[in-house]
């Protein structure tokens, strides 16, 4: 680990409030300063790499609220994940189940997008058949493994290949610009609907959408976890997918996706044929909204409507949006562009979730903590949607809304601007049906 | 002392003591024996017995956001952290008073009082996460000083435990108090070396209906400091009276750009409030006296918005200059506000004398200045540098009259130099006061002075 990054740390404390893991335990070592406090301790030699130091830094759930915190410009995100890597190395946390757990997930599973549809479609056809349901009564199995398969995310009914084309041109506008869209793993087995949604934003706006079929996993799971070799090999895989030169941005729609595929080139040593490559691609990687703020989006077209029939709706910051990309205002603009909508602030609406990538199955108590806190603010907005950009955000809000049996609908926001935008095409009809409409698309 | 405490609140490990073995101060570290997170004062009571028996002693801590090495351990100490005993006990709008525990936040402590349209004035750059307890012990300032004072000011009342096993309860929620010496203020800016504070009655104000900010820019650094003594001079107290020098400016728009103008040489950010008649008028005036100085530009706050932002930005000067060199030491020596131009012209020479870069920020107004040194702890030379042109820095300040620290406090850092700020017998009297309630020296042992 480079000691000038950890050494950049004055332990002032300014980070402390922000951290979600501090702020339940209030103690040092849940902390930023107190974390970073042990890093050093091990580069200086002062203490060994430790069990309890890896748990420590796996109870940290990478959010990176204390990036943004941090006045002096601390780089948390690569102490973090360098830290993850030593650990991983080291294999002071292997045991058999962690290590057949993780070389199933990490070093298999999204290894290859034809393995990632392969479960996929073993998964849905086990949901289909109501299995999971048979299962989880099953009254011998133990609750940790019920709670487990109830986690499962249903998975979507076509894959996003399939109803994505590999190039897709505007119809009634020239396209202005050529841009590349990324599907993602988790995105691409239980949202494609999104990656649709998406890829019709775009050309609505004028870009042509390129769209590679075999695309696979980012990596940003395993560059999160530890494992930054096999990331950097999932990077060589997308690099070589995109016609990166031809291409005016790259669009990702997943925010933990974002913040790790705009920093390809620290993958690989400077020099190299991959870091150049990376470069250029670094350069070109847009998350959704900022694209769409930075090119001009067209706002969907205002309808007149009533004021009781303004749909109530908040807007959940993903960690890896705000605090990995620094992009908190664009969702925003795009949100309160929408007729017919009360766009409603939620409190603390930049604190972590809970979801943070697999720590929810990792840390369950922590993550449901935070979870339950969430619900609590969404409730207090009484809005009747809540909108967030990240799948993890979508399935672990979704859950934790269901679980307080409250009926509030979970949408990422381009999967509404993408229906607004389809309203306009099948209207024609009168105000009335334009509200009927409006009330039945948030599904 | 394992066996009396579940692990819940007893920490031990490595792991664990590391984390608590530093404030937010450069160049001092060392870990404690053990953390503890007290649950009763029969908890405190039993660790103060258990520390005297043991030879071990006893270190308060809030956050551990101490600028002088109050909140590092030292040889044999047991951290006692107060960080769970955060919640409002009572909130009496009736005689606008607040009681809290002292692990509380400064931020919510002003949140509890705004919800009643009430005022917590006392608003250091730590606020988000400084604690009441550490307000106390350092009888912390901040941005408000001038017009509403600091900690010290808005303190009615403390329970404490003292070194012997007593808890006391001293002061009441009375406005006025002259029955005999006021013992809570001896425990106000004690650094955690007399007593253990469990509980705060706090004073609050009524909420100020208006306020405005003015961002005034100079060419120079002495043309602001001129600026500031004659604003004083002509009795007008807005309520904060902030100064910024060119380096800290930078450093805090590469954090969060709020609009400070990069190219000049210092900046002034001031605040009135009140009624609104009254800021108007305090605004006109402050308005003339700056422009006397030849400013680059003077711009009024827009809204809230824009003012709330400004002043966040200045809450993280500090923070925010440690961008400049691998280790930053802040110091807060005070002078009378009509040395102010002599004392920055000071610290510009010291800062050439020694090749020592020197950033300023400053609670003018109060006559506060926050010169920051950027060192490198692992330049040998350039400490030594550093250190020199510091102590030069301390004496010229203590010539003109002023104090070694406006509201940091000594702790460690500073107690070489408080001998040189007070005659001998005067600090006797000092010390006499520790021996007399901590004769065993087991709270927070060798802060201030040895
Ligand atoms: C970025 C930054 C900006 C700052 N800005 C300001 C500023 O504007 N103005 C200012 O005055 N200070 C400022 N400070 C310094 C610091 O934040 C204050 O001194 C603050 O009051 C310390 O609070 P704490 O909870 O962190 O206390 P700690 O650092 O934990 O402790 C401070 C002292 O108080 C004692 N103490 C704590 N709790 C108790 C208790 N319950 N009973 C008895 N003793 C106790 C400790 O023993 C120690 O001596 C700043 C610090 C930072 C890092
Ligand atoms: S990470 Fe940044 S904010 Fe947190 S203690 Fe370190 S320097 Fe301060
Ligand atoms: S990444 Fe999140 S949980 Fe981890 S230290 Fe930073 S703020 Fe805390």
């Amino acid at each position: 680990m480079d000691p000038a990054v950890i050494q950049k740390c004055i332990h002032c404390g300014m980070c402390l409030p922000s951290c979600p893991t501090y702020q339940e335990t209030k103690i040092e070592r849940n902390s930023p300063r107190g974390r970073i406090s042990l890093m050093r301790a091990i580069a200086e030699k002062r203490m060994d790499l430790t069990a309890s130091f890896a748990h420590e830094l796996y109870f940290c759930l990478g959010c990176l609220a204390c990036q943004t915190a941090c006045p002096v410009g601390v780089d948390y995100k690569t102490l973090f994940e360098a830290s993850r890597q030593d650990i991983e190395k080291s294999k002071i946390l292997n045991n058999p189940l962690r290590l057949l757990a993780r070389t199933f997930l990490i070093k298999y599973l999204f290894l290859s997008s034809w393995r990632l549809r392969t479960f996929g479609r073993l998964l849905r056809i086990y949901q289909r058949m109501g299995l999971d349901r048979f299962f989880k009564s099953l009254p011998f199995l133990p609750a940790k493994l019920k709670d487990m398969l109830g986690q499962l995310p249903s998975i979507a009914p076509h894959f996003s290949y399939e109803i994505i084309s590999t190039r897709e041109i505007p119809i009634n506008t020239p396209a202005r610009w050529k841009v590349g869209l990324l599907t993602g793993c988790v995105q691409d087995l239980v949202f494609s609907k999104i990656n649709r949604d998406t890829a019709d934003v775009l050309l609505y706006n004028g870009c042509e959408v390129i769209c590679p079929p075999e695309q696979g996993c980012c990596g940003s799971l395993h560059a999160h976890n530890g494992e930054l070799e096999t990331a950097e090999r999932l990077a060589k895989k997308l690099l070589a997918a995109f016609p990166i030169e031809e291409l005016d941005a790259i669009i990702t729609n997943s925010a933990g996706c974002g913040s790790h595929l705009k920093h390809f080139s620290d993958l690989f040593p400077p020099g190299t044929f991959w870091r150049q490559k990376a470069e250029v691609w670094d350069k070109k990687v847009y998350d959704i909204h900022e694209w769409l703020i930075k090119i001009g989006f067209s706002p969907p077209q205002a309808f007149p409507c009533t004021s009781q029939s303004h749909t109530v709706i908040t807007y959940h910051d993903a960690c890896h949006l705000c605090h990995g990309q620094k992009i908190k205002n664009e969702p925003r603009a795009i949100l309160r562009s929408l007729p017919c909508i009360q766009f409603i602030e939620l409190e603390e609406a930049d604190h972590c979730c809970g979801s943070a990538g697999i720590y929810n199955i990792l840390q369950p108590e922590m993550a449901h903590k935070l979870l339950n806190k969430k619900v609590e603010k969404i409730k207090k907005t009484n809005a009747s949607v809540v909108c967030t950009a990240n799948p993890g955000c979508l399935l672990f809000i979704e859950k934790g809304l269901k679980k307080h049996h409250l009926n509030i609908q979970t949408i990422h926001p381009i999967s509404l601007l993408a229906q607004y935008y389809r309203m306009k095409e099948r209207d024609g009809g009168s105000i009335e049906k334009k509200e009927a409409n409006l009330a039945g698309l948030i599904h | 002392m394992i066996d009396h405490f579940p692990e819940s609140s007893l920490l031990i490990s490595k792991e664990d003591l590391i984390p608590y073995s530093f404030d937010a101060t450069a160049t001092f570290y060392h870990a404690p024996l053990a953390v503890l997170f007290p649950s009763s004062i029969e908890d405190i009571l039993w660790v103060l017995k258990w520390a005297k028996s043991n030879h071990a002693c006893i270190l308060p801590r809030g956050s551990g956001t101490s600028l002088s090495g109050a909140a590092v351990p030292q040889k044999n100490s047991i951290v006692l952290s107060m960080t769970k005993w955060n919640k409002i006990l009572e909130t009496d709008p009736d005689n606008l008073t607040l009681l809290v525990e002292p692990g509380i936040t400064t931020q919510v402590v002003q949140e509890e009082a705004a919800k009643y349209s009430l005022f917590y004035p006392p608003d250091p750059g730590s606020y988000k996460i400084s604690t009441i307890g550490g307000n106390v012990g350092h009888n912390s300032g901040g941005i408000r000083g001038l017009k509403y004072g600091v900690t010290r000011n808005y303190v009615l009342g403390m329970e404490v435990v003292l070194p012997n096993g007593q808890v006391v309860w001293l002061g009441n929620k009375c406005v006025k108090d002259s029955a005999g010496y006021s013992l809570k203020d001896l425990f106000i800016g004690s650094e955690g070396t007399l007593g253990i504070v469990t509980k705060v009655l706090l004073r609050l104000i009524p909420k100020p209906q208006e306020r405005q900010v003015i961002l005034a820019s100079f060419p120079t650094l002495e043309a602001a400091s001129e600026a500031t003594s004659a604003i004083i001079k002509a009795a007008l107290i807005p309520s904060a009276l902030e100064f910024l020098d060119q380096k800290t400016i930078e450093c805090i728009e590469a954090y969060s750009p709020a609009g400070f103008p990069k190219e000049s040489q210092a900046v002034l950010l001031i605040e009135s409030d009140g009624h609104p008649q009254a800021v108007r008028d305090e605004i006109t005036r402050i308005n003339q006296v700056l422009k006397q100085y030849g400013p680059l530009e003077i711009k009024i706050a827009e809204d809230p918005k824009q003012q709330e932002q400004l002043w966040s930005a200045r809450k993280v000067a500090f923070s925010a200059l440690a961008r400049k060199a691998p280790t930053v030491l802040l110091e807060d020596v005070t002078v009378p506000r009509s040395s102010l131009v002599q004392m920055i012209r000071k610290i510009q020479q010291i800062s050439k004398t020694y090749a020592v870069e020197i950033a300023v920020y400053a609670h003018m107004g109060d006559g506060n200045l926050h010169p920051v040194f950027l060192g490198d702890e692992s330049n040998k030379d350039l400490m030594e540098k550093v250190f020199r042109a510091m102590k030069e820095i301390f004496l010229y300040a203590i010539k003109l009259g002023g104090t070694i620290t406006g509201e940091h406090g000594v702790g460690l850092a500073k107690k070489e130099f408080l001998a040189y700020q007070y005659k001998s017998e005067e600090f006797q009297l000092l010390k006499s006061i520790k021996k007399i309630l901590d004769p065993e020296n087991l709270l927070n042992p060798g802060k201030i002075f040895d």
